[in-house]
């Protein structure tokens, strides 16, 4: 589905990605954990086109997508659910959820829709509020459901439990785990490396710019490196 | 009581000239954070054009029509070969460009055109119509009714189409709108070319009145501005309310006081709002809305 091989980027002169391999199959959920500024976010801007690569190549579907402008990338199937939610402020809760269709104009739009109220029904119930009046877990829903609608092979998650009550983390962390039932594979990024691991079927622990161990997450989980390190067991 | 009929009626008629140039501000305003200085030139390419056209022997419908679309493919230029590719720069750069490029088309004016005045013929003749003691000319009805229907236009396009929420979108969230598929590059295209045109309409619009030449477009696009900014800088009912207000002041100073207070008059009541108010009259919490 997805393959990233030997990714740089920098920040100015600042580089923070020194050679990333990572790769994601069809089907699954993968999880990229990390402390923070190990440069996970960077990670997945690179994926969806929004920060410039120094190096490297990213394959999507079979294609070499490396050079292909950020707004072209959904229509491959490739969304983004980025850090710290980024939803419409100015719009309301149904405009952020059509413009994450904004490339479509059929009669899946509407059906899409509904599905995302059925996932996130709390959304549904505040369909016409401004979308900047939504709690930080309601805003959260919106911006997986705006991906969603976007109709993506592979969404990218970027840290969807920061912030939240606890209660709303499981929420989430179960649609993200379920979404393979909806053919949806998924690349999630978390500073919260046991609720992440626990749910993914394979990850990758990354510092300092570098993936540093890769695995099934139940071994992650098991390892004693990681338990030190990001379990705080 | 017919004479500040009178003024009220000169005063909403320029006040809607300058609520179209401000309602041009706020469209590359809100996509893109650059006040572009080139407005006023919108406004006199607009005009000009007409003219050229017109004493060429084109009717004037048509030129009309042409000018604007000449206008609107020089907006859709300027941001191509001046603000796109300085991506990445900053606000003030790009503003800055904006001054180069009005000096720019002003020069080229001169040279296409002329240095002279000129005007063309009223749309509806020059019999003003008579209303409880005061006169309005048929062109000021003009007038108002194009900042009306281009008001009336830009809501409906914001509330009503996928792309003009797309472009709202943009203005909130740059980053979020790429990432749902819209190419921000199109949607400041976008902007350029519609601010262009509705500049353009102005020009066309205010010509038969106040004539045009290659620097008109200096002193409108300072009042379109301050309307801009009385009208919050953002919500195009504010910059509608915000012309008319303008307007209104200038006229009643001019009126009442001396002619020659009117631009100082306009300017102190701006000042004086935007003390108090400092997000101007419709700022902040319409700002994101339409
Ligand atoms: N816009 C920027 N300009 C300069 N440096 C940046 C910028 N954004 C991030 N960095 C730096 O890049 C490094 C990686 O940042 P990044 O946001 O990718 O980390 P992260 O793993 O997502 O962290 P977190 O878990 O806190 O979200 C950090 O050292 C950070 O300081
Ligand atoms: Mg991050």
């Amino acid at each position: 589905m997805l393959l990233v091989e030997d990714l740089w980027s920098r920040y100015g002169r600042i580089e923070v990605l020194h050679g990333i391999n990572l790769e994601v199959k069809a089907g699954e959920v993968v999880a990229v954990v990390g402390a923070n500024g190990a440069g996970k976010t960077t990670l997945l801007r690179c994926l969806s086109g929004v920060q410039p690569m120094a190096a490297g190549t990213i394959t999507f579907r079979g294609s070499n997508i490396t050079r292909v402008p950020a707004h072209r990338r959904l229509g491959l199937g490739l969304a983004q659910s980025p850090e710290g939610r980024q939803i419409f402020t100015n719009l309301s809760v149904e405009e952020n959820l059509r413009l994450g269709a904004y490339l479509y104009k059929d009669a899946r739009v509407e059906k899409d829709m509904e599905e995302a109220f059925t996932l996130f029904p709390i959304l549904k119930t505040k369909r016409n509020l401004n979308a900047g009046d939504l709690s930080g877990g309601q805003q959260q829903m919106l911006a997986i459901g705006r991906a969603l609608m976007g109709r993506p092979h592979c969404l990218l998650l970027d840290e969807p439990s920061m912030g939240l009550a606890p209660i709303l983390v499981d929420q989430i962390l179960d649609v993200v785990k379920n979404l393979r039932s909806y053919g949806v594979t998924a690349l999630l990024v978390e500073q919260n490396a046991f609720a992440a691991l626990s749910i993914a079927d394979r990850g990758y622990v990354m510092e300092i710019g570098k993936i540093t161990m890769s695995g099934p997450a139940q071994e992650l989980i098991a390892d004693e490196r990681v338990r030190e390190a990001y379990l705080g067991i | 009581m017919s004479e500040l009929l009178q003024f009220f009626f000169s005063g909403i008629t320029v006040g809607a000239i300058y609520s179209l140039v401000a309602l041009g501000f706020i469209i590359i305003y809100n996509s893109s954070g650059v006040v572009n200085f080139a407005q006023g030139e919108f406004v006199m390419l607009g005009g000009m054009s007409t003219v050229f056209l017109f004493n060429a022997g084109v009717p004037l419908a048509i030129a009309a029509v042409a000018a604007i679309l000449i206008t609107c493919l020089v907006g859709i230029a300027l941001n191509k070969l001046a603000i796109e590719p300085a991506k990445g720069a900053s606000v003030v750069t790009l503003i800055i460009i904006t001054i180069g490029a009005s000096i720019f088309i002003r020069g080229m004016a001169q040279l296409v055109f002329d240095k002279q005045f000129h005007r063309f013929p009223s749309f509806s003749g020059d019999d003003p119509f008579l209303i409880g003691g005061a006169t309005i000319l048929p062109q000021g009805v003009w007038m108002i009714a194009g900042a009306i229907a281009v008001f009336i236009g830009l809501f409906v396009f914001f509330t009503y189409s996928l792309t003009g929420k797309a472009v709202l979108a943009t203005s909130n969230n740059k980053l979020a709108a790429r990432l749902v598929g819209i190419s921000t590059n199109m949607m400041m295209t976008l902007s350029f070319g519609l601010s262009a045109a509705i500049g353009a309409l102005a020009g066309v619009l205010v010509t038969p009145i106040t004539l045009t030449s290659y620097d008109v477009g200096i002193a409108l696009a300072l009042k379109g501005f301050a309307a801009a900014i009385l009208g919050g800088m953002g919500s195009p009912f504010g910059a509608l309310v915000g012309g008319i207000l303008v307007g209104l002041i200038e006229a009643m100073t001019a009126g009442y006081i001396s002619s020659e207070y009117k631009d100082a008059a306009s300017f102190i009541v701006i000042l004086a709002v935007l003390f108090v108010m400092p997000n101007g009259i419709f700022g902040r919490s319409t700002i994101d809305r339409v």
